[in-house]
C-alpha cells in the first residue's frame, strides 16, 4: 500500500493531484469550522440572492443590505448592552442585547430590501440601478454614522455569540467526526445557516410557495393566467430574502467580530451573487459554493502557514508558488468561467430583471 | 423558450398629435386582433421641444430636481445628527454644513481647484459609464477598469520615471489606457462570444482587479525601501501642473474628452452604430451593423476612459500605488453617468457637482463636524430620486420632463438572458 | 378600468342580477352563449354584433381568417377584455366575467396559442400552478397529483410522464398539458385557440381524437382556426367570422371547403390601384431549393425555388406561419439558411449580411417595423438613413453629415408625404401610417435591383395602404425585381403580377397574378391543395 502511494506521488501531474487530496484530507479536518464560519455569511446573502432572483427580481444590493444590517446589528446591540446588561448564557453566550441587536439587523434589512422591492416591482425603476442606490447608500449611511455615532464616542459593543462546543466524543468519530465538528464548533447563526439552507431548499421543489415561486421567476404571464398575484409574490420574496441578508450582516458584528469597521463586508455580497449563479439558483448549491470559496481561501492562508512538506514537497513547491491571490480571486474567476459557459453552463431564471406588467384590460 | 413578457407592450403614442393627421390609421384596419402589439424596444420618451430653454428644461428638470431634493434630504439627516454632531439640537447646523461645504468647494482658488481636480476623474469614469448606457450595456467594471488603468500607469510611470517627461508621460498614460482597455474589452468579448452579461462579469472582474494589484505591488511591482507595499515613484511620469496648486494635466485630458465623446456618439458613424445597438439591436442587425463587435468595441473604449481615469489619479495626484489603494471613483462614476443622463455634457456637470461636494466635505466636517461620508448618502438619494422619478415629477408637476433613467431602460431586462443569447 | 361592470346587458329583458349565486342554471340551456358581443378599439370594430351559442359536448369551431375579431371575442370570454355591447350567459345565466382567475372558476379554460407554460418545471408542476394538490398547509402532494394526472390522462387517451420537463416534450404533448391543466380546473368550457398552427398532421389528427373524447364526456370545446379542412374533420358545428361579423353557421355535412373559404376570405375586394401594364425583364433575383430554420431547429422553409424578374411583382400569398418569417429572414440576410443558392443580379449572394446585400442592391421592408425597421426612440431623420448612414452623403468616413441628413429627411417627408411635426421628433411618436412610410421612404430611395417587402402595409389605414402601393407599383416600372409576401390576399392579389402560395414551408403553387382566382387562392393557402379531395387531414401535396 504504502508502495502504491509512493508510486502515484512519483508521476509529475497525477502525482500532484494525489498529493493534494493527502494534504487536503490531512488539513482539512482542521480548517473546516473556519471555513463555514467565513462562508456562513457569504451563503445567507446567496439565499437572499435565491429567494430574489427565483422570483425574477435581480438584487446586486445584498452587499449593501448586509452592510447596513451588520452596523445596525452592532448599534443596537451596543445601546441594548447599556440598557439591559446582562451575562451571557451557558449556550451560544445568549445576551438579551445579543438577540435585539440580531432582531435590528434583520428587520432594518426588510425595510431597505422593501425599498428594492418597490423600486423594481412597483416602480419598476431598473433592478440593477436600484441594487446599485443601495449598495452606495450602505457605505455612505453606515460610514456616515460609524463616524457619528460610534468614532466620536467609541463604545463596546454587545459582545458575541460564543461557538457551541461539541463533546470529544464526537468530534473524535471517525471519518464523519471532523464534519459533525465543522457543524457543531459554531455559533448560532452560522449553525442556523445550515437549517436554512435544507429548509429552503425543500420548501423550493416541494411547496406551494417554492411552486409559485418558480413559476413567477420563469414565466410570470403564465403564472399570472393561473390566478397567480405575480406582484404580491415578488415584494414577499424580496423581504424575506432581505431577512437572510440582515442575518449575515448580524453575523459579522455580533457573531464573527465584535465591532464594526467601514465597508466590512468586503465584497462578501458579491460573492453571494457568485454563488447564486455557481449553485444554480439552488440554496444546497449556493451553499456548496460558498463553501468551495472561502475552503480556497482559507487554503491559500493554510499553506502560507504550514505549506505541505515531506513527501508533499512537490506540491508544496506549487502551491507556494501560486500567488495567495489567487485562491482570494478564486470565486470570482470561476464564475465568469461559468457564466461563459466554458464548463457547464448556468442559466438564470428567464424573467429575472423583467418587470411585470399585469396583463392590462380594455 | 427564451424571455418571458417583453415590457409594456404597447405601440407608442397612439395619437399624440390628433390635429395633425386625424385620418391617420382610421379606416377598417385589418391587423385590429392586436391592439397592443409587442414593441421590444423601450418607451418612446416625449419629443424634445424645439425652444432651446424649454428643451434644456425637458431634460435637465428632473435630474436638476433630484439634486434639489436630495440636498434637502441630506439636510434633514444632518438636522437629526446634531445631537451627536453638536451634542444638541442644532437648527442651523445644516445651513452651517452646506455653507463650509460651498466655500470648501468654490470659495477660494484652492478650494475651485480642488473641485476641479475631484472631478477630473469623475468625468472619464463617468463617461466609461455613460457611453455604456448608450450603447445599452451596464458597466459596472469602471471601477476595475479605473484600478487596472492606474495600477498600469504605476507600474510604467515607476519604470519610466527617468526618461524624459514627454515620453514617460506619454507611456504610462498609454499604458493607462491599455490597461483599462483590457479590463473592458474581457467582458465585452465575453458578452459579444458567449453572451455571458456584462453586470455580473465587470463585478466580478473589479474584484479579480484588485486580487491582480494586491499581488502585483505587494510582489513583482513592489519599490524596495519602503515600510510598506508600494510602486516606485512615478518621477518623470508625474502629470505637470498646470493649474493652480493640485490641478495636475489631467484636467486637460478630462476636458478634451468631453468633446471627443460628444463627436463620438453624435457625429461619427460609429457612434450612430454603438446608440443603434443601445436603443435596438435587432434594428442595428437588419440595417448591417454588427452589434457584437460594437459592443466589445464599446466595452473597450468605457475601460480605456476609466483607465486614463486611474493613470491620471496616480500620476497627477498620488504619485505611486499602495496595495490596498482605493478610491469608490468607479461606482461614484455610475451616479454621474446617471445624473448627467449618459450625455458627455451632463456628466461634465454631473462631475463638477460631485466634485464640488468631495472637495467641499472636508471643510464640512472640520467646521459643522458633519462626516464627509454625508456625500456618500446624498449621492445615493440623488440616485433614488432619479430612478423613481415619478415621485419628482409629482412633486414639481413635471408631466411633459423626460423620465429620470430613459437611457438605460432596456439594460437590466436582458439580465436573464445572459444564457440565452 | 372599472372591474365589476364588465358587461352591460344590452336588452332591459335581461335577468336583473348577474350574480351567479343567485340565479340557478337554465334546463336546457346551451354551455355558453355569447349575445351581440361588440368591442371597438380606436378606429376599428374588432367585434360587430356577434352571437355564439355552444352546447354541452359539442366541438364549436370559430373560422375566420387573421384579425377576423376571433381572438378578441375569446379574450372578451375568458375576461381579458371588456365589451362595450352584449352579454355572456353560461347555462343560461347571464355573467360578468372580471378576469381569467374568475373565468377559470366559472368552468372557462383556455389553451392559448403561445402556451402559458413553464418550460424549466415539470408536467404535473405546471399543471398543479395556482391549483395546487395539497399534502398539508405547506407542501404540495406530488404522489396524489401524479395520480390524478396519470388518471385523467388515462381518460383521454393518453400516457403522460407527469415529470418530465415540460420544455422536453414535443409541442404536441406540450398542448396535452396545457389540455390536461384546464380538465384538471374541472374546465367544461375549453377554449383552443389555434390549436393545430404548431403540430405536425399526426400530432394534429391526434389532438383532434381527444378533443372528441373531451366532447363526448359533456365538455365544450371551441376550436379557434382558419384551416378549412381541420374544422370540417373535428367540428360539430363552425360558426364563421369576416371582418369582426357573423357572416355564417354551418355543420360540417352542409357545407364543404369551397363554401366556407368563400364565406371566410369573402369577395369583395375593397382597394383597387390601376396598376397598370408590367413588363417583366430578366430574372434579377433568383433563390433555389432554400431550406431555413426556425429558432427552434425545425425546417420552417423546406425547399422553396423561385424567381422574381426585374419589373414584376412576384407574391407569395399564405396563412402566417408557413414559413414566410423565415423564408424572407434568409434572403434578407438576417438567418442563415441550412442549404440553397439566392442569386442577385446574377451574383451569388447566399449567405451574405444585410450590408453586403445592401450594397448588391437589395432593399427590405421588414414585417415588423417596430422590431426591425425602426429605432423609435431616435429622431426621424437619423431613422430615414438607418441602412445608408454610412454612406456618401450621409458620412464621409468616419463622420456624419447631419446637414445631409437633415435635407435628405425634409425631401423624403416631402416626397412620401409623412406627417410630423419635424425631422427631428422621435420615430416612435408617429403614427403606424407614417412610421411605415418612413421605412418605405428609406428602403424605396436606395439603388435598388430587387426589393423585398413583408407585410408592408400590416395594421395601417387606407391612405396610407394606398400611397404604399402605389410606391411598390412605381417601383416596378421603374425596373425593381419586387417580392412582395403577405398574409393579405387582397394585397396579394391587387399588385402581383405572380402568385406563389406558401405553405408548410414550400411553395405549393404558381399562378399569373391578372387571372388569379380569389377563391383558388384561398383554398390554396387553406389547404395547399387546388382541389376539393377527400385525402385525409394533414396529406401533403
Amino acid at each position: 500500500m504504502e508502495q502504491l502511494f509512493q508510486t502515484l506521488y512519483g508521476i509529475p501531474l497525477l502525482g500532484l493531484v494525489f498529493q493534494l487530496g493527502g494534504y487536503l484530507v490531512d488539513r482539512l479536518p482542521s480548517i473546516a469550522p473556519i471555513v463555514l464560519g467565513l462562508a456562513a455569511p457569504i451563503a445567507l446573502g446567496a439565499l437572499c440572492g435565491v429567494m430574489n432572483e427565483r422570483s425574477g427580481v435581480v438584487n446586486i444590493g445584498i452587499e449593501g443590505i448586509m452592510l447596513i444590517a451588520a452596523f445596525v446589528a452592532f448599534v443596537a446591540g451596543a445601546f441594548a448592552a447599556d440598557a439591559f446588561p446582562a451575562e451571557g448564557s451557558d449556550v451560544f453566550g445568549v445576551t438579551p442585547a445579543l438577540l435585539i441587536g440580531v432582531a435590528a439587523a434583520v428587520i432594518s434589512a426588510m425595510l431597505v430590501s422593501l425599498l428594492h422591492a418597490w423600486l423594481s416591482i412597483s416602480i419598476r425603476a431598473d433592478q440593477i440601478i436600484s441594487g446599485t442606490i443601495i449598495n452606495i447608500a450602505a457605505l455612505g449611511l453606515t460610514g456616515y454614522l460609524n463616524r457619528l455615532i460610534i468614532s466620536a464616542n467609541p463604545r463596546a459593543g454587545a459582545g458575541t455569540f460564543k461557538s457551541f462546543n461539541p463533546p470529544d466524543a464526537l468530534v473524535d468519530l471517525p471519518i464523519i467526526g471532523w464534519v459533525l465538528n465543522m457543524f457543531l464548533d459554531q455559533g448560532p447563526i452560522a449553525m442556523i445557516v445550515i437549517v436554512l439552507v435544507i429548509v429552503l431548499q425543500i420548501m423550493l421543489f416541494r411547496s406551494r410557495w417554492g411552486l409559485r415561486t418558480r413559476a413567477v421567476g420563469e414565466h410570470p404571464k403564465a403564472a399570472d393566467t393561473v390566478g397567480i398575484d405575480v406582484i404580491a409574490l415578488r415584494y414577499r420574496n424580496v423581504i424575506i430574502g432581505g431577512a437572510f441578508a440582515g442575518l449575515a450582516g448580524a453575523y459579522l458584528t455580533l457573531e464573527a467580530t465584535s465591532s464594526f469597521q467601514n465597508g466590512m463586508t468586503s465584497g462578501r455580497g458579491f460573492i453571494a451573487l457568485a454563488a447564486v449563479i455557481f449553485g444554480r439558483w439552488t440554496p444546497i448549491g449556493s451553499f456548496g459554493a460558498a463553501l468551495m470559496f472561502t475552503a480556497a481561501e482559507a487554503l491559500g492562508v493554510a499553506i502560507r502557514f504550514r505549506p505541505p512538506d515531506g513527501d508533499l514537497a512537490a506540491l508544496g513547491d506549487v502551491m507556494t508558488a501560486i500567488p495567495n491571490q489567487v485562491y482570494g480571486a478564486l470565486p470570482y474567476i470561476i464564475t465568469i468561467i461559468i457564466l461563459a459557459g466554458v464548463v457547464g453552463r448556468s442559466i438564470p431564471p428567464a424573467a429575472v430583471g423583467q418587470p411585470y406588467y399585469k396583463e392590462s384590460r380594455a | 423558450m427564451s424571455g418571458g413578457p417583453s415590457g409594456p407592450d404597447q405601440e407608442p403614442a397612439t395619437d399624440p398629435k390628433p390635429a395633425m393627421d386625424p385620418s391617420a390609421d382610421a379606416g377598417p384596419v385589418i391587423e385590429a386582433e392586436a391592439p397592443q402589439a409587442a414593441s421590444p424596444q423601450a418607451a418612446v420618451p416625449p419629443p424634445l421641444p424645439r425652444d432651446p430653454v424649454a428643451r434644456f428644461w425637458s431634460v435637465a428638470a428632473v435630474p436638476i430636481a433630484a439634486v434639489v431634493l436630495a440636498l434637502l434630504v441630506g439636510s434633514l439627516i444632518i438636522l437629526a445628527s446634531s445631537f451627536f454632531a453638536v451634542g444638541g439640537f442644532e437648527p442651523l447646523l445644516p445651513v452651517e454644513a452646506y455653507s463650509s461645504l460651498l466655500r470648501g468647494s468654490f470659495g477660494s482658488v484652492n478650494g475651485l481647484v480642488n473641485t476641479v481636480v475631484a472631478a477630473t476623474p469623475l468625468v472619464l469614469a463617468g463617461l466609461a459609464v455613460g457611453i455604456g448606457f448608450k450603447a445599452g450595456l451596464f458597466n459596472i467594471g469602471a471601477q476595475g477598469q479605473f484600478l487596472m488603468g492606474a495600477l498600469a500607469a504605476a507600474g510604467t510611470g515607476a519604470a519610466l520615471a527617468q526618461q524624459p517627461p514627454p515620453i514617460a508621460i506619454g507611456g504610462a498614460l498609454l499604458a493607462a489606457a491599455i490597461g483599462g482597455g483590457l479590463w473592458g474589452f474581457i467582458p465585452g468579448a465575453l458578452k459579444a462570444w458567449t453572451g455571458a452579461h456584462e453586470v455580473v462579469t465587470t463585478i466580478m472582474l473589479n474584484y479579480i482587479a484588485a486580487a491582480v494589484i494586491g499581488y502585483l505591488i505587494t510582489g513583482p511591482l513592489a519599490a524596495p525601501g519602503f515600510s510598506f507595499a508600494r510602486t516606485g515613484p512615478v518621477g518623470n511620469a508625474a502629470l505637470p501642473i498646470i493649474l493652480g496648486r493640485n490641478g495636475h494635466l489631467g484636467i486637460l485630458i478630462a476636458l478634451l474628452a468631453v468633446p471627443l465623446a460628444y463627436w463620438l456618439l453624435w457625429r461619427s458613424t460609429l457612434g450612430f452604430e454603438l446608440r443603434t445597438v443601445g436603443a435596438n439591436p435587432n434594428a442595428a442587425r437588419y440595417a448591417g451593423m454588427r452589434p457584437g463587435l460594437l459592443t466589445i468595441f464599446t466595452l473597450s473604449l468605457c475601460g480605456l476612459l476609466a483607465g486614463l481615469a486611474g493613470g491620471g489619479q496616480i500620476l497627477g495626484t498620488s504619485g505611486f500605488m499602495n496595495a490596498s489603494y482605493g478610491t469608490a471613483t468607479g461606482f461614484d462614476a455610475i451616479a454621474v453617468a446617471l445624473l448627467g443622463r449618459a450625455h458627455p455634457v451632463g456628466i461634465l456637470a454631473a462631475s463638477l457637482l460631485f466634485g464640488a461636494m468631495r472637495a467641499g466635505s472636508g471643510l464640512m466636517q472640520i467646521e459643522a463636524r458633519i462626516p464627509v461620508e454625508i456625500i456618500d448618502v446624498i449621492q445615493a438619494v440623488i440616485l433614488l430620486f432619479l430612478a423613481a422619478d415619478v415621485i419628482v415629477r409629482r412633486i414639481l408637476r413635471l408631466r411633459a420632463a423626460r423620465s429620470g433613467v430613459d437611457e438605460i431602460q432596456t439594460v437590466t431586462r436582458s439580465y436573464g438572458e445572459q444564457a440565452a443569447r | 378600468m372599472t372591474e365589476p361592470q364588465a358587461i352591460q346587458p344590452s336588452a332591459p329583458s335581461a335577468v336583473p342580477s348577474p350574480d351567479r349565486t343567485l340565479a340557478a342554471p337554465v334546463e336546457n340551456a346551451p354551455a355558453l352563449e355569447m349575445r351581440g358581443i361588440t368591442k371597438r378599439y380606436p378606429g376599428v370594430i374588432a367585434n360587430d354584433h356577434i352571437d355564439l351559442e355552444v352546447r354541452p359536448g359539442e366541438i364549436h369551431a370559430l373560422l375566420g381568417e387573421n384579425g377576423a375579431g376571433k381572438s378578441t371575442l375569446m379574450n372578451i370570454l375568458y375576461g381579458l377584455a371588456v365589451p362595450d355591447e352584449g352579454e355572456i350567459l353560461l347555462d343560461g345565466v347571464p355573467v360578468t366575467i372580471s378576469g381569467p382567475s374568475d373565468a377559470i372558476e366559472r368552468g372557462i379554460s383556455m389553451v392559448h396559442q403561445h402556451f402559458m407554460l413553464v418550460p424549466v418545471l415539470s408536467v404535473a408542476e405546471n399543471i398543479l400552478l395556482g391549483e395546487e394538490t395539497m399534502a398539508n398547509a405547506i407542501f404540495l402532494d406530488r404522489s396524489e397529483a401524479r395520480r390524478r394526472i396519470r388518471e385523467l390522462g388515462a381518460r383521454f387517451g393518453f400516457e403522460i410522464d407527469p415529470d418530465a420537463p415540460v420544455g422536453s416534450l414535443s409541442v404536441g404533448w406540450q398542448q396535452r398539458v396545457e389540455i390536461l391543466k384546464a380538465l384538471y380546473r374541472k374546465a367544461r368550457i375549453l377554449v383552443l385557440d389555434e390549436p393545430t398552427a404548431v403540430l405536425t398532421p399526426q400530432e394534429t389528427e391526434e389532438i383532434f381524437a381527444v378533443l372528441r373524447r373531451l366532447a363526448d364526456e359533456g365538455h365544450s370545446v371551441i376550436f379557434i382556426s382558419h384551416k378549412l379542412y381541420e374544422v370540417l374533420a373535428v367540428a360539430d358545428r363552425i360558426t364563421v367570422i369576416r371582418r369582426g361579423r357573423v357572416v355564417g353557421s354551418r355543420t360540417p355535412a352542409e357545407t364543404n371547403e369551397e363554401d366556407l373559404a368563400e364565406l371566410m376570405v369573402g369577395r369583395e375586394v375593397q382597394l383597387t390601384v390601376d396598376r397598370g401594364e408590367s413588363h417583366p425583364g430578366e430574372p434579377a433575383f433568383t433563390v433555389e431549393d432554400l431550406h431555413v430554420q426556425d429558432d427552434r431547429g425545425h425546417e420552417a422553409v423546406r425547399g422553396v425555388t423561385l424567381e422574381v424578374r426585374a419589373g414584376e411583382i412576384f407574391g407569395i400569398a399564405g396563412v402566417a406561419g408557413n414559413g414566410q418569417d423565415e423564408l424572407v429572414e434568409a434572403i434578407t440576410g438576417l438567418r442563415k439558411p441550412k442549404q440553397g443558392r439566392v442569386t442577385l443580379g446574377g451574383r451569388d449572394v447566399t449567405g451574405s449580411g444585410p450590408r453586403k446585400l445592401g450594397a448588391a442592391g437589395l432593399a427590405y421592408v421588414p414585417g415588423d417595423r417596430h422590431r426591425f425597421g425602426l429605432v423609435l426612440s431616435f429622431p426621424l431623420q437619423d431613422n430615414l438613413v438607418l441602412t445608408s448612414y454610412h454612406k456618401s452623403p450621409f458620412a464621409r468616413g468616419l463622420v456624419r453629415d447631419d446637414q445631409a441628413c437633415e435635407d435628405w429627411a425634409n425631401r423624403s417627408i416631402a416626397e412620401y408625404d409623412i406627417r410630423t411635426p419635424s425631422c427631428d421628433v422621435p420615430a416612435g411618436t408617429l403614427s403606424g401610417g407614417n412610421q411605415q412610410k418612413a421605412v418605405v421612404a428609406r428602403e424605396f430611395s436606395r439603388d435598388l435591383k430587387a426589393l423585398v417587402l413583408d407585410q408592408p402595409t400590416r395594421g395601417l389605414d387606407v391612405g396610407s395602404i394606398e400611397f404604399i402601393h402605389r410606391q411598390a407599383l412605381a417601383k416596378r416600372d421603374a425596373g425593381t425585381a419586387i417580392l412582395l409576401v403577405s398574409a393579405e390576399l387582397d394585397e396579394i392579389l391587387e399588385l402581383s403580377d405572380r402568385i406563389a402560395v406558401m405553405y408548410r414551408g414550400e411553395l405549393v403553387a404558381v399562378v399569373d397574378g391578372r387571372t388569379a382566382n380569389r377563391e383558388e387562392i384561398g383554398l390554396l393557402m387553406a389547404t395547399g391543395r387546388r382541389e376539393e379531395s377527400k385525402s385525409p387531414i394533414g396529406a401533403e401535396v
